[in-house]
């Protein structure tokens, strides 16, 4: 997965590589136990001060989205807390509110949406109701 | 340890303050961004720190050191570039590289290799004939050579293209990496500061108006703008105001950390319209020097620098 961090963004650089990291997670493009980059690496592939890394880093292994195996690596942790589930909710409901403004403006009604949804999602396959993924 | 202590710094040229009352602490291994206009103060404060020049008043301690009085050793473990790298045109890079060393006390030839070989620079070529990228990569071979604990860089990407700029970030990057030194760098290109700076400074008219770390910074500077029907009233008096100012019916403020009482003052006047807006180094840098006024607030954030 590729990563990448703007200047120009009102998100500090940490936030923004935080950020993609789990929905890297939450998208499939990363799994559980997928290696990331050292500190060093990621430093010096996105031209940024190695704290700022580690500092990200520090983030999301208390969120529980990666852990840090010393002298090994930082991996992506296997998804079991609530802290996590909480996490994963956040980012839902962020680009579910992207998706009702985008409907809003297009002048869709409640009800159309609500029904598009349910059909739509018939497409996909889902984890079984109380097993978390 | 702190590699940068100044207490109540003030140099006068003119019978005006260009520095006034500067009180700063850089823990080693910090790096920090010095930011603020042309003529805000940074080079007086940079040439004090190196013991260049002396100030009217308060100290100024460098590794440890009073800056007055720097011994020959303490200032072999400082490097400095000032601005726009001046170097002696004639001599070749090979020249300019051994002159620097007969100044030095160590000297880390695999890095100059390395550097030399990254940037693909002929020791046989004229200074002069490089081009002003090329100059600044010479210059920070012969300032990072005698590995110094403390770098001081003034603008040092001041007049280089995006490539070289970055290229020069690159290397920078690669310092940090390397060793962990305090770094003290100024520069006008924000972008270039937030992917650097664990830290930033931003002096203002002499004085040190911002010192924070570069994302606590970032994120508690936010822009409210209140819309009205008419004129906008003016905004309450709370600490934290920064600025404010009017744009046709909108009454724009720039607060640094939002808090209750902002949020209680932006009620209080009922507006049409009422928004809160994040903004990125850049704005909230503009805002903070544009807006400055003798008494507005100083945001000094001491915080913890491990990661």
């Amino acid at each position: 997965m590729e990563f990448q961090v703007s200047t120009t963004s009102q998100v500090p650089i940490y936030r923004q590589l935080a950020g993609q990291i789990r929905r890297g997670v939450a998208l499939g493009k990363l799994v559980v136990g997928e290696q990331l980059p050292s500190v060093r690496e990621f430093s010096r592939q996105l031209v940024v001060n190695p704290n700022t890394i580690a500092r990200a880093y520090l983030e999301l292994e208390r969120d529980g989205v990666v852990h840090t195996r010393q002298g090994i690596g930082v991996f992506i942790a296997q998804p079991q807390s609530d802290v996590q589930k909480t996490a994963r909710k956040k980012l839902l409901l962020d680009k579910l509110d992207e998706l009702l403004t985008d409907a809003v403006y297009l002048e869709f009604t409640q009800q159309e949406v609500t029904e598009l949804v349910r059909k739509r999602s018939q497409l996909f396959s889902w984890p079984r109701a109380g097993g978390e993924s | 340890m702190d590699a940068i202590v100044t207490d109540g710094l003030t140099k006068i040229y003119n019978g005006r303050p260009v520095v006034h009352g500067l009180t700063l602490r850089i823990p080693a291994g910090c790096v920090y961004g010095f930011l603020g206009r042309n003529g805000a103060g940074k080079s007086t404060t940079t040439r004090m720190l190196t013991g260049m020049t002396f100030p009217d008043a308060g100290t100024v301690t460098v590794l440890g050191n009073d800056s007055t009085q720097l011994s020959a050793e303490t200032r072999a473990r400082i490097a400095y570039i000032a601005e726009g790298h001046p170097i002696y045109k004639w001599m070749t890079v090979d020249h300019f590289l051994k002159f620097s060393r007969s100044f030095a006390h160590r000297w880390n030839h695999q890095l100059v290799e390395q550097i030399l070989d990254y940037f693909q620079l002929s020791r046989s070529r004229k200074l002069g004939k490089l081009s002003k990228g090329q100059q600044a990569q010479v210059s920070l071979a012969a300032a990072i050579a005698p590995d110094p604990d403390l770098l001081i860089l003034d603008d040092p990407t001041l007049g280089l293209d995006t490539v070289v700029r970055r290229d020069f970030l690159e290397s920078l990057i690669q310092i940090i990496q390397r060793q962990g030194r305090t770094i003290l760098f100024s520069s006008h290109i924000l972008g270039d500061v937030e992917r650097v700076a664990d830290r930033i400074g931003i002096m203002v008219d002499g004085i040190l108006r911002v010192d924070a770390p570069t994302d606590d910074f970032k994120s508690s500077i936010r822009r409210i703008v209140l819309e009205f029907t008419g004129e906008p009233p003016p905004f309450p008096d709370c600490p934290g105001v920064i600025a404010t100012r009017v744009i046709g019916r909108k009454r724009e403020v720039i607060v640094a950390g939002l808090t209750e009482k902002h949020k209680e003052a932006m009620e209080s006047l009922s507006p049409l319209a009422s928004e809160v807006l994040e903004l990125n180094l850049e704005d909230a840098f503009i805002a903070y020097t544009r807006g400055a006024r003798p008494a507005m607030p100083l945001f000094h954030l001491q915080a913890d620098l491990s990661p």
